[in-house]
């Protein structure tokens, strides 16, 4: 089993670098993960992270890209809510690297 | 585009004891990418999967009851509850965890019958 | 529409609840569902008023295999594995109850 270490303490990851248990999860460790992707975190991409969050404190599961996208572009404005605007933060793929920052499992049969 | 075709899911297993109910909810999110016209029909103990307030912390499964709930943010929103499996476990619509269409049996086969394709889980 | 049914009637509940909630069409028994079409079994009666909404199918070498060739109910067809494959193009659409 694979692991990360931040400020001294470590978490366990799959070999992809998703965090196994999403009660580890906390800021920093979302910060440390954004660096191994080569994102710098700022306030747009805390509101995606933060998003998926909740998203999945509610249903459980990860959004599919084209459902997230939808609700970025409800809750904060319909200038966030294309593909375009969050390629643009996470160039990876938002499933991808935002679920991943966000602490999330990855997400299944992600388009 | 392709020309959207009427997928239905037959859903007749209770949720924890085996892995059907499970694949078929995966089934349906990844099915909804393709924007086809899908409805979810639940039938026999199949309704157990909508039951409010499932707790799986004890037996350390995967709650994935609240997915049902995220079915509308994917465009699904046609789900169908056959009436006489609903009596025959003592469960009302109040019991559920989202909103269905509750219908009777003869009306549930006739809407099976319009369907493009049709996957049993 | 095409049923496939391929679990016993006396220990599964889906041929019951296919013949509750469909209205016409074709059943294929296959399998242990083939038990439901022989006479004497418990079924026979719900199967014997099937008949005249649904062509009942039955394959013929899941019968033999279980030593009931000899007695199916009546007006219950056996088809072989051609047939079977007939069946599912000659409808529009599949089931196969779980």
């Amino acid at each position: 089993m694979a692991s990360i270490e931040v400020n001294g303490k470590t978490y366990e990851t799959d070999e992809e670098g998703y965090l196994v248990n999403l009660a580890d999860w906390n800021a920093e460790v979302a910060n440390y993960i954004a660096q191994t992707e080569k994102i710098n975190m700022t306030d747009q991409h805390w509101e995606v992270v933060n998003y998926l969050r909740e998203y999945f404190e509610e249903y459980q599961i990860a959004p599919a890209v084209r459902v997230l996208t939808k609700a970025i572009g409800k809750k904060f404005g319909a200038e966030k809510g294309n593909s375009e605007y969050l390629y643009g933060l996470f160039p990876y793929g938002p499933g991808k690297q935002a679920c991943k920052i966000a602490g999330l499992p990855k997400p299944t049969g992600c388009i | 585009m392709s020309e959207i075709k009427k997928f239905m899911f037959v859903n007749r297993k209770a949720p924890h004891g085996t892995i059907y109910a499970l694949e078929s909810l995966e089934v349906v999110l990844i099915t909804a990418a393709f924007d086809q016209d899908v409805s979810l029909v639940f039938l026999d103990d199949g309704v157990y999967q909508l039951k409010k307030g499932q707790q799986t912390k004890g037996i350390e499964t995967k709650n994935f009851s609240p997915a049902y709930r995220a079915l509308e943010g994917y465009d699904i929103e046609k789900l169908y509850v056959e009436k006489e499996s609903m009596e025959a476990r003592g469960i009302s619509e109040e019991d559920l965890l989202v909103d269905v269409t509750v219908l009777g049996r003869s009306e549930m086969g006739e809407l099976m019958d319009q369907q493009d394709v049709v996957l049993s889980f | 529409m095409l049923h496939i049914i391929n679990k016993s009637p006396l220990t599964n509940c889906s041929l019951d609840s296919c013949l509750r909630v469909a209205q016409r069409g074709d059943i294929l028994l296959i399998e242990d569902a083939v038990y439901a079409a022989t006479t004497g079994n418990a079924f026979e009666g719900r199967v014997r008023e099937a008949m005249g909404r649904f062509r009942i199918h039955v394959l013929q070498p899941d019968i033999e295999a279980r030593g009931f060739a000899g007695r199916l109910i009546e007006g219950v067809l056996p088809v072989d594995y051609s047939g079977f494959v007939e069946l599912t193009t000659t409808n529009k659409t599949c089931q196969s109850w779980l």
